[in-house]
């Protein structure tokens, strides 16, 4: 038998699909009503699974005293209410789309040093999620 | 191999104390959880089963069954109690999501008789749920 734990929260953010390896055109060409300049916003979910021995003393696999207040500082607080292309400083680089959204929250909470992190799940509305697991021999996420 | 899940609903009553703990070290594990009157939660639990539908009847296993075994094993074990006083199989453990799915997941793996258990998902709310899963490497060794 094998539990894992899932916590989800919520941030609200501004973004805009645009990348400067594409020309204007094409960048209109490829993300469509994304590529407004302007940016458009959505209510992000992101579900944090974290797996790893029940601690006989508390029942608990991550206490929620100390997963909630971790995620609130690596994720939330820094995306929550912002405009992801000019205020999360990894998405000046590269486009803010949701995969990459997913990948850079995975990167900052895969360091959580009290339970293994197992997966991440981004939904960017309630019709498209992304998500992204741990390779269990590395620790980092699964690339193909 | 298909997946079926049924869902079920049920309400009880939990707090979370460790009488190994000092009043003061209870307080700040478990924080307002530790309220020794108690508090409470509408449970969902998912139950999914795995299988190869039969080919007589087109099913994993009768669904109606599955009801009857949720009823008797988890219904009539846990609604409308007080997981910390009334429920023997949680004797002795903090009544956390993991544990009470752990405890689930014991009562109904022996029961189900065609296909086999391949998850049970016990949210305790809409923001924090967990899955208890066959451990991949017991499953192997019963393939072996």
């Amino acid at each position: 038998m094998k539990l894992s734990l899932t916590r989800r929260y919520h941030f609200a953010a501004s973004h805009r699909l645009h990348t400067a390896k594409l020309s204007e055109d094409e960048n209109k060409r490829v993300y469509g009503k994304c590529s407004n300049p302007y940016g458009h916003g959505h209510n992000y979910v992101v579900e944090v699974t974290v797996t790893g021995p029940v601690d006989p003393e508390t029942g608990m696999i991550a206490n929620l005293g100390q997963l909630d207040p971790f995620v609130q500082r690596e994720v939330i607080e820094p995306f929550d209410q912002k405009f992801l292309n000019e205020e999360v400083a990894e998405f000046r680089e590269q486009a803010a789309t949701t995969e990459n959204v997913c990948s850079e929250i995975f990167r900052r909470l895969k360091g959580f040093p009290l339970a293994r992190l197992e997966r991440v799940r981004v939904e960017e509305t309630s019709k498209n999620s992304f998500e992204i697991e741990t390779d269990v021999n590395t620790l980092d996420e699964v690339r193909a | 191999m298909i997946r079926i899940t049924r869902k079920i609903e049920f309400s009880a009553a939990h707090f979370y104390h460790n009488p190994n703990f000092s009043a003061e070290e209870n307080r700040r594990v478990f924080g307002k959880c530790n309220n020794p009157h108690g508090h409470g939660h509408n449970y969902v639990l998912e139950v999914t089963i795995a299988g190869e539908p039969d080919p007589t009847t087109g099913m994993v296993l009768d669904l109606k069954e599955l009801k009857d075994i949720l009823q008797t094993e988890v219904m009539e074990r846990m609604d409308h109690r007080h997981l910390n006083h009334e429920v023997p199989e949680l004797a002795g453990q903090i009544p956390t999501c993991e544990n009470i799915a752990a405890v689930i997941w014991k009562l109904l793996e022996p029961k189900i008789k065609s296909g086999k258990l391949d998850r049970v998902r016990l949210y305790e709310s809409p923001e924090l749920f967990v899955d208890c899963t066959a451990d991949a490497t017991a499953r192997d060794g019963a393939r072996a």
